[in-house]
């Protein structure tokens, strides 16, 4: 069973190359959103057990990315390429509905989460967990017997200092923007992805909670998870810290580095990015006037 | 038992044979021809009238039922099995097919507190001296439209729910009536039965009634009248559940005495055409009304629910939450007011009603009112309509969920907060595994 796979047996010499062959591969990636082209050739290939950090100036396309490879509809490919490798299958992303890709090992931490009210946070990731875990499974077929669930849940939200009446609350529905958040990674601890973007999850969490949080997606991803961790911040880096860095600026990954380029950017902002690629910052500056043209109308 | 001779149609031979065969008080004969009479004067309502602007009935044809016959008893197998009190320990229950009473029990413990639960038919030819307060009150009143008289007029199979004053039932009851075996018999069958529930002070209890049927042509016209006595409490559920050839015509009313509570639970799935009006009147002070609906409509079913929540004195509370999702091209129309009085100070009144549309083809028409002659109140209203949000679909889809499977989950989550207010665990249930099971493919 994948989700209960331990970081030591992922960690084992054994299955460490195995693991190692799971890629998630974006080539040239254009996508559209209401026929605007927002990203224009994005480059990014992400193994299983590395920490992508992905950072940029708001309105970059760093969400859009995050839509483009979890799959939302909205989100329209004009060019370029998705793929998955995972346990020597090779999966064109772009040929997958975005349950597929998740069912497959593809996990996206919304940077704003949507609340669905009326529904348990406990009875939605019960079925959750079932189809990720059992990616075959018919709709209707069983889900995991409840009592094996809770007491998974309840030891993931201790790991987490959740509260476990937390998981009786409609998803989302009148959560705080640092409760969103925390919900998020529990989520990701419970469906045990092989790849995640995780997008602006320090976003709206307190000092404390960013360093637990921290610590915790570097237990739960650990060497098995392929991690893109979208930030404007440096704390939730500091237990994760990057194996690579890659900037975006107009829709294109411009620059990529090590994780000298995150304390870089964290220390001295964009404007060397921004005069180091001065196509992107005219494509980042035309894209923000076109939208304040379009809200003057 | 042999049949009595009825020719097709409600026509006066069959309505005098109908009342010659009944050993009923004088009383209740004399209403009955009242009502006759009344119905004979009257024509079927037409759009032209405001209540009916929205229900187009020129497809029903009054001349193809006839009065419910002694005869129409049909094989139990055919009698689907009750939803609501699955699991449910209770403590009486009856059951009416094709507008007759076909069976029924009462714990020993409630009869003898002197609880009355069965046949109305049977009991008011017991109790009538205990009951003709009640009819005589004509909570339902038979001139309302040419249904109220027919029902008024020719009711059978009724259902009677009386509770001495002082006495608590825990236990819930529980009624259903079935309109079934068309198919096999050819015959179009027809229910008038009513439900009569008459708390006394400081009583309490809980019915479940349901209905249900299968897909022929079938005719429902009913009367529900709650009686709520002063500091008594009631929890009635109503599922209405015909088969998708019934039509459904009906009134159904309750009034509540000084400090007297009702919880109003209503499930409105079936039938080919319902039309209801559903009136809570609050003529005690204190008076507290919670009503529910939880509707889901598919196939070309329109179903349209008149509401009144009448504050007749102050203090009192009354608060309606309906709710519907609606699939293909069905439609739902709800129409709510809140009338208060001149004297009914203090009022607090809510009323809010939900639509959820899950398809292109699908209408609902929502008309809040309100009527307010007294100057120190609080109503407010609301009411909603909106498709599932594509952004919540793909949220549950990224986490693994299909399509299908993420939006059966809003639409019960959508339907949570009436559930939420219903504590009869048998009841959530039933109501929402009939609800997932209609949920089908949405695009
Ligand atoms: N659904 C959408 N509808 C309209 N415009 C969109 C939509 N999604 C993204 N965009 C536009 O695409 C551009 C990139 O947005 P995106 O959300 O990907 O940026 P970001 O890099 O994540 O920014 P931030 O750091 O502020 O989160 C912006 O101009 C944004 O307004
Ligand atoms: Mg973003």
């Amino acid at each position: 069973m994948v989700g209960l796979t331990t970081k030591n047996e992922a960690n084992s010499p054994a299955m460490a190359g195995d693991i190692k062959n799971d890629v998630l591969t974006i080539k040239n990636l254009h996508v559209s959103v209401d026929g605007k082209p927002i990203l224009k050739g994005v480059n990014l290939t992400v193994r299983r057990g590395e920490t992508h950090a992905l950072m940029g100036p708001n309105g970059s396309g760093k969400s859009t990315l995050g839509y483009a490879i979890a799959g939302h509809p909205g989100y329209e490919v004009t060019d370029g390429s998705a793929e998955l490798i995972v346990d020597g299958t090779t999966y064109n992303l772009l040929d997958l509905e975005a349950d597929e890709r998740a069912r497959r090992g593809i996990f996206l931490a919304f940077q704003r989460p949507m609340s669905i009210p009326g529904v348990k946070l406990a009875d939605f990731l019960r079925h959750a967990t079932t189809n990720v875990r059992r990616p075959e499974r018919k709709e209707g077929e069983e889900l995991i017997p409840m009592r094996e669930f809770r007491k998974e849940l309840k030891s993931k939200m201790e790991q987490l200092r959740m509260d476990t009446e937390f998981a009786r609350r409609y998803v989302n529905e009148g959560f705080s923007g640092g409760e969103m958040k925390r919900a998020e990674i529990l989520q990701m601890a419970m469906l045990r992805p092989k790849f995640a973007i995780l997008d602006e999850t320090d976003s709206g969490l307190d000092v404390d909670a960013v360093r637990l949080a921290s610590q915790s997606i570097a237990e739960i991803g650990g060497a098995d998870m392929g991690i893109i961790i979208i930030t404007h911040h440096d704390k939730l880096l500091e237990h994760n810290v990057p194996d690579f860095t890659h900037v975006m600026l107009g829709g294109r990954i411009v620059e990529t580095g090590g994780r000298e380029l995150a304390e870089e950017l964290h220390g001295a902002g964009y404007d060397r990015i921004r005069a180091a690629y001065p196509d992107a910052a005219a494509e980042e500056k035309a894209m923000t006037e076109k939208k304040q043209a379009a809200a003057a109308v | 038992m042999s049949a009595v001779a009825v020719s097709p149609g409600f026509t006066a031979e069959s309505f005098d044979a109908f009342i010659a065969a009944r050993n009923e008080p004088v009383w209740l004969k004399a209403m009955r021809r009242a009502a006759w009479n009344q119905f004979r004067e009257m024509q079927l309502p037409s759009r032209r009238e405001e209540e009916w602007m929205r229900t187009d009935i020129r497809m029903f044809k009054l001349e193809k039922f006839a009065p419910p016959s002694e005869a129409a008893a049909v094989a139990p197998n055919l009698v689907p099995s009750p939803l609501l009190s699955a699991g449910v320990d209770l403590g009486g229950a009856m059951s009416v097919v094709n507008g007759r009473f076909q069976e029924g029990r009462l714990a020993e413990d409630l009869a003898r507190q002197g609880v009355l639960f069965g046949s109305l038919d049977t009991l008011v030819t017991q109790h009538g001296d205990k009951l003709e307060p009640y009819f005589e009150q004509k909570l339902v009143n038979s001139s309302a439209d040419k249904f109220a008289a027919l029902h008024a007029a020719l009711w059978t199979g009724g259902t009677l729910l009386y509770v001495p004053r002082g006495v608590e039932i825990a236990q819930p009851l529980h009624n259903i009536a079935a309109l079934v075996g068309a198919n096999a018999t050819g015959v179009a069958p027809v229910d008038l039965s009513k439900i009569m529930v008459i708390l006394e002070d400081g009583a309490s209890a809980t019915l479940l009634s349901e209905t249900a049927g299968d897909n022929a042509a079938a005719l429902h016209c009913g009367s529900i009248e709650l009686f709520v006595g002063s500091g008594a409490r009631l929890r009635y559920v109503n599922l209405q559940h015909w088969g998708s050839g019934t039509w459904h015509f009906a009134h159904q009313k309750a009034a509540l005495g000084r400090d007297a509570s009702l919880q109003w639970t209503i499930g409105a799935l079936g039938s080919r055409l319902a039309k209801v009006n559903q009136h809570v009147a609050l003529r005690g002070e204190y008076a507290n009304a919670q009503v529910n609906g939880v509707m889901f409509t598919e196939g070309r079913q329109h179903l349209s629910y008149h509401t009144l929540q009448h504050h007749e004195q102050p203090h009192g509370t009354s608060d309606l939450l309906y709710k519907g999702a609606l699939q293909d091209d069905s439609r739902l129309v709800w129409r709510g007011m809140i009338r208060v009085d001149k004297d009914a100070q203090k009022t607090n009144g809510y009323q809010r009603d939900d639509n959820l549309m899950l398809s292109d083809g699908a209408r609902a028409d929502s008309i809040p009112g309100l009527e307010i002659e007294a100057d120190d109140v609080r109503c407010t209203h609301g009411a909603t309509a909106g498709r599932v949000d594509e952004e919540q679909i793909f949220y549950a889809r990224s986490r693994g969920l299909t399509r299908k499977e993420a939006i059966r989950m809003i639409v019960a989550g959508f339907f949570q907060q009436v559930f939420d207010r219903i504590e009869l665990e048998s009841v959530r249930e039933a109501l929402g595994l009939a609800i997932g099971r209609r949920i089908r493919e949405y695009s």
